[in-house]
């Protein structure tokens, strides 16, 4: 089978950054890319994002995704140690134009988010039976 | 919060943060300059990343591990320090074509020195999207007091 690897490997770099006060630089979550014969499958690690604080943007032949961590923190607060210290995630992927970036489905569950990318069903590999004559 | 966290006052403080960011990358988080780390550090990227904040009251550990059943963890706490083990085994599909396997897969434990006033008697956690925390009661005598004067 023929593989497209447009979306492993070409990762776009992070989008211009936003300009309130401190920019924050934005961390790039690690990832799982895989793929089936009927799509694509990307799992990211995003701890602290909720659904609400997701954005998923699929757009022309890019896939751009964005959260932003929440948790509870008083204003008395003093930090002592971080591995994490930002909390934002952003990634972005070129996909390839045999995807359907009109059926794009995701779930977030306890951090992770999994993405499906289906292909076009006309572009889907078929088998094609050798009939004997 | 945590951004700030190795910043100085100082109008070179830009250049410091990221001259610290890149020892970070490049020995882990915890190095300081001279290149001496504490003793329990581990190397950056190390499954799952942890941060600790302290307030007048109690010591907050967050623990970022993302899909894992919340009674899976297994949390102890001795002398000052809490330890955190786990396992999140990641199911590979055999008949798929990998392109990237960033995600951790596997048995994962990191320990974290509390500081001292840390009451082992008084400790919480909660899993809420995918960060465990950790809040460790700090003991009465060490909260700042006000004193009188008369």
């Amino acid at each position: 089978m023929a593989t497209q690897q447009d979306v492993t490997q070409s990762e776009k770099s992070a989008a211009p950054r936003a300009t309130t006060q401190r920019s924050e630089s934005a961390i790039r979550p690690p990832v799982d890319v895989f793929e089936t014969s009927d799509g694509i499958k990307l799992i990211a690690d995003m701890p602290g994002v909720s659904k609400e604080h997701l954005q998923l943007q699929a757009e022309g032949n890019s896939l751009t995704i964005e959260g932003k961590m929440q948790f509870d923190m008083s204003e008395q607060m003093e930090a002592l140690y971080a591995d994490v210290r930002s909390t934002l995630y952003r990634c972005s992927f070129v996909l390839s134009s045999e995807l359907d970036t009109g059926h794009v489905e995701a779930i977030l569950k306890d951090g992770v988010l999994a993405v499906r990318i289906p292909k076009r069903a006309e572009l889907r590999p078929r088998r094609i039976e050798v009939q004997s004559g | 919060m945590f951004e700030g966290l190795w910043s100085y006052e100082h109008p070179l403080s830009g250049q410091f943060r990221r001259l610290e960011e890149e020892f970070d990358a490049l020995f882990g988080a915890g190095t300081s300059l001279t290149g001496t780390r504490n003793i329990r550090s581990l190397p950056a990227g190390t499954f799952p990343a942890v941060n600790v904040a302290s307030t007048p009251q109690a010591i907050m550990v967050y623990v970022f591990a993302p899909g894992l059943d919340a009674k899976s963890f297994d949390i102890s706490i001795q002398q000052n320090l809490l330890s955190i083990a786990g396992a999140r085994e990641i199911p590979r599909d055999e008949k798929a074509t990998y392109y990237r396997h960033e995600r951790f897969s596997g048995e994962f434990r990191r320990t974290i020195s509390l500081p001292d006033d840390a009451d082992q008697a008084r400790v919480e956690a909660k899993y809420v999207n995918g960060i465990l925390t950790i809040t460790v009661g700090r003991r009465e005598s060490a909260k700042p007091r006000q004193i009188e004067v008369r």
